[in-house]
């Protein structure tokens, strides 16, 4: 019989020690500074920025090095440094239509307003490793630069909006949006609630429920209508100044994504769109979670809910790396007396089983020709 | 505008123990002195229970006016709301709203419900009130003076709809007690 | 103040070296981290949702005649926030505020804008220009 039972102590600490040696590592090479992880490991600290949905690039950057490049581990850590703060204040919510854009695409239109800008891109590289980069010391060649149109881009999206191809969303007043990490999620789950918790979601889970509606669970046909990465503007309105002050500016990545939709009653058939919206530069997640969010619009829209990505019970509840891995994680943790009950439980039931085949021979001989 | 914590961690985390202590053991007196320069309209205890217990996400209801009020806006940053039914916390600096008009809860939800802090002329223990109930051995005895005349009949109106219902922190000067509401009031004979 | 929220406390110091000292100064608030909730709208235009926090720090000081100075900034820097604070409220002050703008905003904002300008000018770099192929006859 297991009792409850304390200690480990020294063990734990003996275990930390050497989580700290293993952390750093042979130490005849140089120490890691969050600096050089936030410069250097930039889409690392995005991510973990997202997923522990708290903006600071020095404190997730902190936190891969704390994790030793564990981003589920430093998104956990970045959550958890955050529930230490109050909150403020909240922003007013940000005008990508007027972000500074690094990178802007459209797979709909060629010939846009503002042009197709590809940024600091992977696309078009070879997906060769690139030994020169494991020689240190070379620096890279100089960007090139080229004269700037000042104007902003408008936004592809518009574009359809304005021949009447395109639903609209209904333009956002000034309403305080839900907000599910001061109320239990309710299903079913109002939009900006689904956004917000899909812009914290776990990039690989939203990725294979997005890929998921393009193979055939759910019926999508989507277009990247338009992604762009940049910066925007941060504004604030502080009780004591009654007007909204710019504290600041945050890189961001956008993803429309147009879908067909078939029309109904009370709709002609349209495009609708799907939204996706990153920290940091997080293409692959904004795509992902525009295709998430469009799939989840399918009970509004009358269409027949079938596939998981569709099911925001399923999709919401478990898209959270954090909670997720808290929960399988746990499983690690001590479940002696759980597993001796159970253990008890079986050897019961055995002997029961036991007897009742001793005590009538001829069943058993029947069983056994029923499964011949 | 007059600064409020000289510590911020230190001076919430002693206002909040004061607090802690208060709603635990009701009606005994704590002090909590840690806002040496205050709008005059403001006691130490009740300015400091609002600091550590505000912040932007909770609706405060005062009665306070000019540099009181603007002293508490600017540093608890919480809304100031005008309809006392509407606010999570609530200063009284004078008279104390009806406790029927101000937000009790859900019984679903009854942590969701109002806290009123009463700024009083003079608060005393060893006379007065008989209190009773949970964090109370026997009785304990607690004068408050300052407070409406049918205060004991809304207090026990409060109670009725337990576990729904109004938390009260009473201070004056430097000092204050709680009355949660599970505390029942026997006036003195 | 938008200027002095991006700016350095190296970059603002920098530029105080050549002008009167400021007046002294009293903290009434801060300088203290906190969050700040980030939104966006659905479609970039829609309803506002919650897409995470962002740390920021703020910090309010007065001037011995009473002006108040505030900043707001994201990140942590406490120094910062409160430096820009006191600035806020020296720019508030007729006797000082064209000397301040002139030796410490206005080169400020030259070198936030440089920076922005050499962005957008690589960004443009890379912007496709397409080459139509002609069928030929």
């Amino acid at each position: 019989m297991y009792v409850a039972v304390k200690g480990g102590d020294a063990a734990i600490s003996a275990a930390h020690a050497w989580l700290a040696q293993r952390r750093r590592g042979d130490e005849a090479l140089p120490e890691l500074s969050p600096a050089q992880i936030e410069e250097q490991l930039g889409l690392a600290v995005d991510r973990v920025m997202a997923e522990g949905s708290c903006h600071d690039r020095g404190l997730a950057a902190l936190a891969i090095k704390q994790a030793r490049g564990d981003l589920i581990e430093a998104a956990f850590l970045l959550r958890a440094y955050r529930n230490t703060l109050s909150r403020f204040a909240a922003c007013e919510p940000l005008d990508t239509g007027a972000m500074r854009v690094q990178r802007r695409i459209s797979a709909t239109y060629k010939d846009l307003p503002g042009g197709q800008v590809l940024g600091p891109t992977f696309d078009y590289t070879h997906r060769l490793l690139d030994f020169a980069l494991a020689a240190e010391g070379l620096p890279p060649a100089e960007p090139e630069e080229a004269e700037a149109a000042s104007a902003t881009m408008p936004r592809v999206t518009e574009l359809l909006a304005r021949e009447g191809l395109m639903s609209r969303d209904i333009a956002g007043g000034n309403e305080t949006p839900p907000d599910l990490t001061r109320e239990p999620l309710p299903f079913p789950t109002p939009r900006p609630l689904r956004l917000q918790s899909l812009a914290r979601g776990d990039e690989g889970f939203l990725l294979g429920l997005g890929y998921s509606t393009q193979r055939g669970y759910g019926n999508a046909h989507p277009f990247v209508a338009e992604l762009r990465m940049g910066e925007v503007e941060i504004m604030l309105a502080p009780s004591e100044l009654g007007f909204a002050v710019s504290i600041g500016d945050i890189t961001v990545t956008e993803c429309q994504m147009v879908n067909q939709f078939a029309g109904s009653a009370h709709n002609p058939p349209q495009f609708t769109r799907g939204y996706g919206l990153a920290m940091g530069h997080g293409e692959r997640r904004a795509m992902a979670m525009a295709l998430v969010d469009r799939a989840l619009m399918a009970t509004e829209m009358g269409e027949e809910a079938t596939a998981p990505a569709q099911d925001a019970e399923f999709v919401l509840l478990h898209a959270d790396n954090v909670e997720a891995t808290g929960f399988v994680e746990h499983l690690k943790l001590p479940h002696h007396v759980d597993f001796q009950s159970e253990l008890e439980k079986l050897r019961s039931i055995r002997a029961r089983w036991q007897a009742d085949r001793d005590a009538n021979p001829l069943a058993e001989a029947a069983a056994l020709e029923a499964t011949i | 505008m007059r600064p409020a914590f000289i510590d911020p961690v230190f001076g919430a985390q002693e206002a909040f123990r004061a607090l802690m202590d208060a709603m635990a053991r009701p009606g005994r007196i704590q002090r909590c002195d840690v806002l040496p320069d205050l709008p005059e309209a403001l006691a130490p205890a009740a300015a400091a229970a609002l600091l550590a217990l505000t912040d932007a996400e909770t609706p405060v209801w005062t009665d306070a006016t000019g540099e009181a009020r603007d002293w508490i806006a600017f540093h608890t940053g919480a809304p100031l709301v005008a309809d006392a039914s509407k606010a999570q916390f609530l200063l009284a600096t004078r008279a104390m709203p009806k406790l029927s008009t101000l937000d009790s809860g859900t019984d679903e939800t009854p942590q969701d419900s109002a806290t009123l802090i009463v700024q009083l002329d003079a608060l005393a223990e060893g006379a007065g009130w008989r209190l009773t109930g949970p964090g109370i051995e026997h009785e304990h005895r607690l004068d408050a003076a300052g407070l409406p005349d049918d205060f004991a009949a809304q207090w026990a109106a409060n109670r009725k709809g337990f576990p729904c219902g109004v938390d009260l922190v009473l201070c004056t000067g430097a000092r204050l007690a709680a009355l949660p509401r599970s505390t029942r009031i026997e006036e003195a004979g | 103040m938008s200027i002095l929220a991006r700016a350095s406390v190296e970059d603002m110091e920098a530029r105080l070296a050549d002008t009167p000292a400021l007046p002294p100064h009293r903290v009434i608030r801060g300088p203290e981290i906190g969050l700040t909730m980030l939104r966006g709208r659905a479609g970039g235009d829609g309803a506002a949702f919650n897409l995470g926090e962002a740390t920021v720090t703020r910090c309010s000081v007065s001037l011995p005649d009473g002006t108040l100075g505030h900043c707001w900034r994201l990140g942590r820097d406490r120094r910062a926030a409160e430096l820009a604070a006191w600035l806020d409220a020296a720019l508030q002050q007729d006797a000082l505020r064209p000397a301040l703008l002139d030796a410490v905003v206005e080169p400020l904002r030259e070198g936030q804008a440089g920076a922005a300008a050499l962005t957008a000018r690589r960004a443009a770099a890379t912007e496709v220009r397409f080459a139509t192929l002609q069928a030929m006859r």
